[in-house]
């Protein structure tokens, strides 16, 4: 679960713009034209590669700090089959993050490294994961709006310029796309439930629907590399192009289940065919990305505990393996 | 056993494995995101929502046998913990991965020989549940079994904490091959399996296993027991205050 935004956000200064000089670069160009795929042996301009390695990181740490907030509920869930679909789900989001490391290594950068950049705060996540799961209902909201929204950019990146980049999406957007009818089944059981049950479901609506339509990153004119990225097929839609497309779709789902979306200024536009809405607030985006929401800290501090607690069991794996790999040779020589 | 009719052991049988599963489950599902890995998270979260599932279908069963109205989910979400009989080694919290491995290998082992042994029960639908279980356990044990090989035979620091976690484990695996009214009714009907037969079974896997990680058995001595009959250790309710929170906060919701 991840959208576009947060990699034109932090501005990586490191990524040149390039413009399209040379014979190499002239065919690369003419391939990504013609929608070929760009596959990992192929020449590749040198801000493409690290595009794609910040961007394809960034979705792997994603997956991976994701499974905290949802991790969170699994022993808690209501019911058996809550707990299995939960379990499952979040198994999903493992999956994700292997794959995705498994084609940003494809670019020429180890897992390990990678890791590394995530632990020392270097690399960024998705800011949604920075917000708490307080109630069940946010189970059920993050299935919903952050992976609803994580879907529409998704379906487009199945088209990426990048091969391994587009074929590990086309697996992805299948789970998503469970995951999302999951989570809006969890909320509908919840609307259909006691007054309790409504009232967490409308709370955890009010808490996740702004930093849901944050997700899809600043505005196009405030989008540093989002040109070039269009140019390169790394990305075939604008955030605000997906953003308007995941609140007409998601508008008339809260309305169905008779919930209420946290924004007084909107309203459906006939003109445009589009909903109007208020203004985001992105201050708070910027502090979120900057480290300061509300769980930046322990997001982190959980995954480099993990690592750290974990050093040992990777440890004596390799000395086994080495211990295993001696013996083997040993005996056959 | 003339005091106990046969749906009433059959019913507590199915509590003493669907309990075991629920309970061992969650204990796996606690890892998730905090694993030495991300294969491990992955695995582990898999093999909870395998023992979950078998739990669902165990309780499932439980309740019909009981035929009380009651569902899977009142079974497991709505009992207090002295009606839960799950097997103690089950609710023993995770400790360090090597202990979690340690546990797990040693009622995997037990698992994978009682799944087989179950698929040829006279109760035909516990047979068909195990059918599908013995492969889940088949699986479960090869990968508890690696880990404990690799960390009996990594390093030092790796050897001690395993061997540190057998002997704190090791007592509780007397109550995998314990027997009590119900087994011995279900026993007798071709339902349950011969424990003894499966202990020795249990104990050749386990040997084999610990001889390739460099570890020793523990010496045979006392064993706890009481999961059986829903005497349990103080973590089982801590972790039902857990589980239960939502099916007790709001009684009767629908979720």
């Amino acid at each position: 679960m991840y959208t576009q935004g947060l990699n034109i956000a932090a501005g990586d200064k490191t990524i040149p713009i390039e413009a399209a000089a040379g014979p190499e670069a002239k065919r690369f160009q003419e391939r990504v034209d013609r929608e070929e795929k760009i596959e990992p042996k192929d020449w590749m301009p040198e801000g493409y590669r690290k595009t794609l390695v910040r961007q394809i990181s960034q979705h792997a740490h994603s997956e991976v700090v994701g499974m905290l907030p949802e991790g969170n509920w699994i022993t808690r869930a209501p019911t058996l089959r809550r707990k299995m679909v939960l379990l499952a789900k979040v198994q999903d989001e493992g999956g994700h993050g292997l794959y995705l490391y498994s084609a940003a290594e494809t670019l020429g950068v180890s897992r390990a490294e990678l890791i590394d950049q995530l632990l020392s705060g270097k690399a960024k996540y998705s800011s949604i994961f920075n917000y708490p799961t307080t109630s069940w209902a946010d189970i059920g909201a993050i299935g919903w709006l952050v992976d609803g929204a994580a879907i529409m950019n998704q379906v487009a990146l199945c088209r990426c310029s990048y091969g391994p980049y587009a074929r590990a999406m086309v697996r992805i957007c299948k789970e998503e796309s469970f995951h999302q009818r999951q989570g809006y089944e969890i909320m509908i059981a919840l609307a259909r439930g006691t007054s309790a049950q409504r009232r967490m479901a409308q709370d955890a609506l009010d808490r996740w629907w702004w930093p849901s339509l944050m997700m899809f990153g600043p505005s196009d004119k405030e989008s540093l590399h989002s040109a070039q990225s269009m140019r390169w097929k790394i990305k075939r839609q604008s955030n605000d192009e997906l953003r308007q497309r995941f609140i007409d779709v998601t508008v008339p789902q809260a309305e169905f289940i008779g919930l209420k979306v946290p924004d007084p200024a909107l309203s459906w536009n006939a003109a445009r065919g589009s909903y109007d809405f208020g203004a985001i607030d992105w201050t708070e985006f910027n502090e979120v990305l900057a480290g300061n929401g509300p769980c930046n800290r322990e997001r982190l501090a959980a995954r480099r505990k993990a690592h750290e607690d974990g050093a040992w069991v990777r440890a004596a794996a390799l000395a086994h393996a080495e211990k295993a790999r001696a013996r083997a040779m040993k005996k056959a020589g | 056993m003339a005091t106990l009719d046969r749906s009433d052991a059959l019913f507590r049988y199915l509590l003493r494995l669907g309990d075991t599963a629920l309970v061992l489950g969650h204990r796996l599902s606690e890892w998730c995101g905090h694993g030495p890995v991300l294969e491990e998270d992955i695995a582990l979260a898999n093999v909870a929502l395998d023992l979950t599932g078998q739990a669902n279908e165990l309780l499932t069963y439980a309740a019909e046998v009981e035929g009380r109205g009651r569902d899977a989910d009142a079974l497991a979400f709505l009992r207090d913990g002295f009606d839960f009989r799950n097997l103690l080694l089950a609710e023993q919290p995770n400790g360090d991965f090597g202990r979690t491995m340690v546990r797990q290998l040693l009622f995997d082992a037990h698992d994978l020989e009682l799944q087989a042994a179950l698929q040829g029960s006279t109760d035909s639908r516990l047979a068909a549940i195990a059918g599908k279980a013995v492969k889940e356990a088949a699986y479960h044990f090869k990968h508890s079994a690696d880990w404990v090989i690799r960390l009996g035979d990594g390093t030092d620091e790796s050897h001690a904490r395993v061997a540190a976690a057998l002997d704190a484990l090791w007592p509780y695996t007397g109550e995998m091959f314990q027997s009590d009214d119900a087994h011995a009714a279900l026993q007798a009907a071709g339902i349950a399996p011969d424990l003894q037969a499966l202990r020795l079974r249990w104990r050749a896997r386990i040997d084999a296993v610990l001889a390739e990680a460099t570890l020793a058995a523990p010496a045979e001595g006392w064993m706890q027991a009481g999961g059986i009959a829903g005497r349990h250790s103080e973590h089982l309710g801590h972790l039902l205050a857990t589980m239960q929170f939502l099916q007790r906060a709001y009684p009767g919701a629908r979720w």
